[in-house]
């Protein structure tokens, strides 16, 4: 130990008690310290719930016992096909009848068909879980004094429809299956091609590479690369893959008819990008983690370097590299920042068919819906972050389980 | 006989010298270098960085109306009438700078110290992963957090006719939150990686366990611990979301956290998600903004390892 201890560094040690109370008020601090970051966690949460359920005001366009004494859902199909034949006009009613026969239709779609066209119900106010709990007298007050005509329900934002619907401008029908997909898309395509690319790059610096200039640079490089801000990543994926590569991205040369390199593929190579630094060092960690004497063993029965790494270290680095892998790809899921850039035009409505197509993603999806005025877009964007959370909770729990029962495997 | 045994070692040197003839592999060759393709491409990615941001930047600095100079000092950023001073974006990036570090670093490192000196086992097992659950959580979600929970928050304690509805402080303030687990979990691993006999022999100099945790282990990581706190400060120039959607997007020179002022990342954010034409003004100046966004928290992430990787102490 190199401190000078020329000082005596535990001065007035003749005062034990103040020394004991100093020492208890700020341990009370370090755990003050610890616990903020545990309630800012239970208050993000507690508000993202709060907001995604709640009692709605609604008002509809068409009151629905006008059209039938009986509640639709109780009509018999024959029905249902009558009353939407009588309230839409004979235009939109052809043009129903051209995208979904009708006639193949179940009653449910039908009711759904009949909501969405005739009744058209629209949420005037929307409440916040918790008033909506504890305030509902108010609530019914305010929706006898200001909206008489209208209806309250209680409504979880986060619906079976919700999942279902795509991108629409209207709160109450828009849906996150677009944002969704093109979510599941990207993450499928980086998956594709970061990890081969992480992997290799890992295993070349820990099984190949000899202790020379270029190997520290590359080594220097990635580390250097993980702390690179991702919208960084986002203006060289702009640069790179929407613009410079804008015939290859596009799938212009593959005869497909798109008009910009603004697609899933570019998302995902920029994605790639910025992951693979993350990916490589969690690899390179799991596979530095694999004790030389499994190599040494399996060199002295023969084996030749690749088929060591292949039948050995790679087996038994596996499960490190998976959660590293893992991880890597929650990062992927939340980030926002570099396919803004990438994306750009954020009303898709229209179902990803390729790593041609245009594309929205669940973060860009929060991100417009959270800074549009309007509050039910609010709710709506809190029903989405719900999903997103879910998602990322899903991938972590599976990570957590995979690093357990890896340190339970593992022979020292 | 004696030929015959010269006879015998010839025929056994020989059938050794061919069995222990090195094979070629084509195999072995091929799969080395296209692992060493992997490795190289990291090395492509930064020139990639470097020479696409420095070529659409030079684009921007080509312009007439621009100079390195007049960018680098000039207090006006307003691309529709040709003024392009940096500072306005610039200030408002360090004030949201400063506010989160304010919260996340004594936090942080608060968090840190108690959780490596003081936590039992079985708390640290609880503690622990829900600090890494805080950095999972997605950027984009902090932004919502700040714009729906903060600000209303800011403007209910400190009135709405002083805070504005977008302002750097919620920005920061959330910003900070969101460091705090990154300050706490690099601090954690510096102060763990303190020998235990160091402290075994402050508790036995009569040192309370505060004294040991502050006098003897904080400076042993000290290198650690700045080395944390320098990545956290980039991190939070690179952060884009949560000022994007709650600091505002005018880009005015103002020291007033309570007011709305854009930053660096929030300006690329919102000119790239409009739709800008290609080869405008504005379009070449987020490249500019980025190349000096990519060098500041380069520099800083280079400080970063020079300073842990120099000031470390190294114990047996």
């Amino acid at each position: 130990m190199n401190h000078s201890m020329a000082h005596d560094p535990f001065e007035n040690h003749g005062n034990l008690p103040g020394r004991h109370r100093i020492s208890k008020i700020w341990l009370n601090s370090f755990f003050l310290s610890t616990t903020i970051g545990i309630i800012s966690l239970s208050i993000l949460l507690f508000s993202i719930i709060n907001q995604a359920f709640g009692y709605v005001i609604v008002e509809n366009k068409v009151d629905p016992s006008t059209l039938s004494s009986v509640p639709l859902n109780d009509l018999q199909k024959e029905d249902l096909t009558r009353i939407l034949k009588e309230n839409v006009s004979k235009n939109r009613y052809k043009t129903i009848n051209r995208d979904t026969p009708i006639a193949d239709m179940t009653s449910n779609d039908l009711v759904q068909l009949i909501t969405n066209e005739i009744i058209k119900p629209t949420t005037v106010k929307s409440y916040f879980l918790i008033p909506s709990l504890f305030q509902k007298e108010q609530i019914i007050k305010t929706q006898w004094e200001e909206f008489p005509d209208a209806k309250i329900q209680f409504r979880s934002w986060l619906n079976w429809n919700f999942i279902r619907n795509s991108l629409s401008t209207n709160p109450d029908a828009t849906g996150i299956r677009t944002a969704l997909l093109g979510s599941l898309w990207i993450i499928f395509i980086t998956i594709i091609i970061a990890f081969p690319i992480g992997i290799g790059a890992a295993i070349y610096l820990e099984e190949y590479s000899s202790n020379n200039w270029f190997t520290r640079i590359i080594k220097t490089n990635i580390d250097n690369l993980a702390g690179v801000p991702s919208i960084v990543y986002g203006m060289l994926g702009l640069a790179v893959f929407v613009r410079s590569m804008n015939n290859i991205t596009s799938g212009i040369i593959f005869g497909v008819n798109q008009t910009n390199g603004r697609t899933i593929i570019s998302a995902a190579l920029t994605m790639s990008l910025l992951i693979m630094p993350l990916l490589i060092i969690n690899a390179h960690e799991a596979i530095r983690a694999v004790p030389a004497s499994l190599r040494q063993a399996s060199y002295g029965l023969g084996a030749t370097h690749l088929q060591t790494i292949w039948h050995h270290v790679l087996p038994s680095a596996m499960p490190g590299i998976l959660t590293g892998s893992i991880l890597a790809i929650s990062r992927a899921i939340g980030e926002t920042a570099p396919l803004i850039l990438v994306g750009a035009s954020s009303f898709i409505n229209k179902d990803p068919n390729g790593i041609f197509s245009n594309f929205t993603v669940l973060p860009i999806q929060i991100y417009n819906w959270t800074t549009r005025p309007q509050a039910e877009f609010r709710n709506v964007s809190a029903a989405a972050i719900l999903v997103l959370l879910f998602a990322l909770l899903t991938l972590n729990t599976f990570a957590i389980l995979l690093r357990n029962r890896f340190a339970k495997n593992k022979v020292i | 006989m004696i030929t015959l045994i010269k006879k015998m070692n010839i025929v056994q040197s020989k059938s050794i010298e061919t069995s222990l003839k090195k094979k070629s592999r084509p195999a072995e060759t091929i799969v080395h270098s296209l692992l060493f393709f992997c490795g190289v491409i990291s090395v492509f990615t930064t020139i990639g960085i470097v020479f696409e941001l420095g070529k659409e930047a030079l684009l921007f600095f080509k312009m007439p109306e621009v100079t390195i100079f007049k960018f680098l000092t000039g207090s006006t950023w307003q691309p529709a009438i040709g003024e392009f001073g940096i500072l306005p974006l610039l200030s408002s990036t360090l004030i949201t700078t400063c506010i989160a570090m304010i919260i996340a670093l004594p936090l942080g490192l608060g968090a840190a110290i108690y959780l490596s000196e003081y936590a039992s086992p079985r708390a640290r097992k609880i503690l622990k992963p829900t600090l890494e659950v805080l950095a999972g959580v997605p950027t984009v979600v902090y932004g919502y957090f700040t714009l729906t929970v903060m600000t209303p928050f800011l403007r209910w304690t400190l009135g709405s006719e002083n805070v504005q509805v977008y302002n750097m402080l919620s920005a920061g303030l959330v910003m900070g939150i969101m460091i705090l687990p990154l300050v706490c979990s690099m601090s954690e691993d510096a102060l763990h990686a303190v020998p235990r006999s160091l402290r075994e022999a402050a508790f036995g100099l009569g040192a309370t366990r505060f004294e040991t945790a502050v006098k003897v282990v904080l400076p042993a990581a000290l290198s650690g611990i700045i080395a944390a706190f320098i990545i956290s400060i980039s991190r939070a120039i690179g952060e884009t979301m949560i000022v994007a959607i709650a600091a505002g997007s005018s880009a005015d020179l103002t020291l007033n956290p309570l007011h709305a002022a854009e930053t660096m990342t929030g300006y690329i954010a919102r000119i790239s998600g409009g739709d800008v034409a290609y080869d405008s003004p504005e379009y070449n100046s987020i490249f500019a903004i980025g190349l000096f966004l990519f060098l500041i928290t380069l520099t800083l992430n280079l400080l970063s390892r020079k300073i842990s990787s120099k000031y470390r102490e190294v114990y047996e």
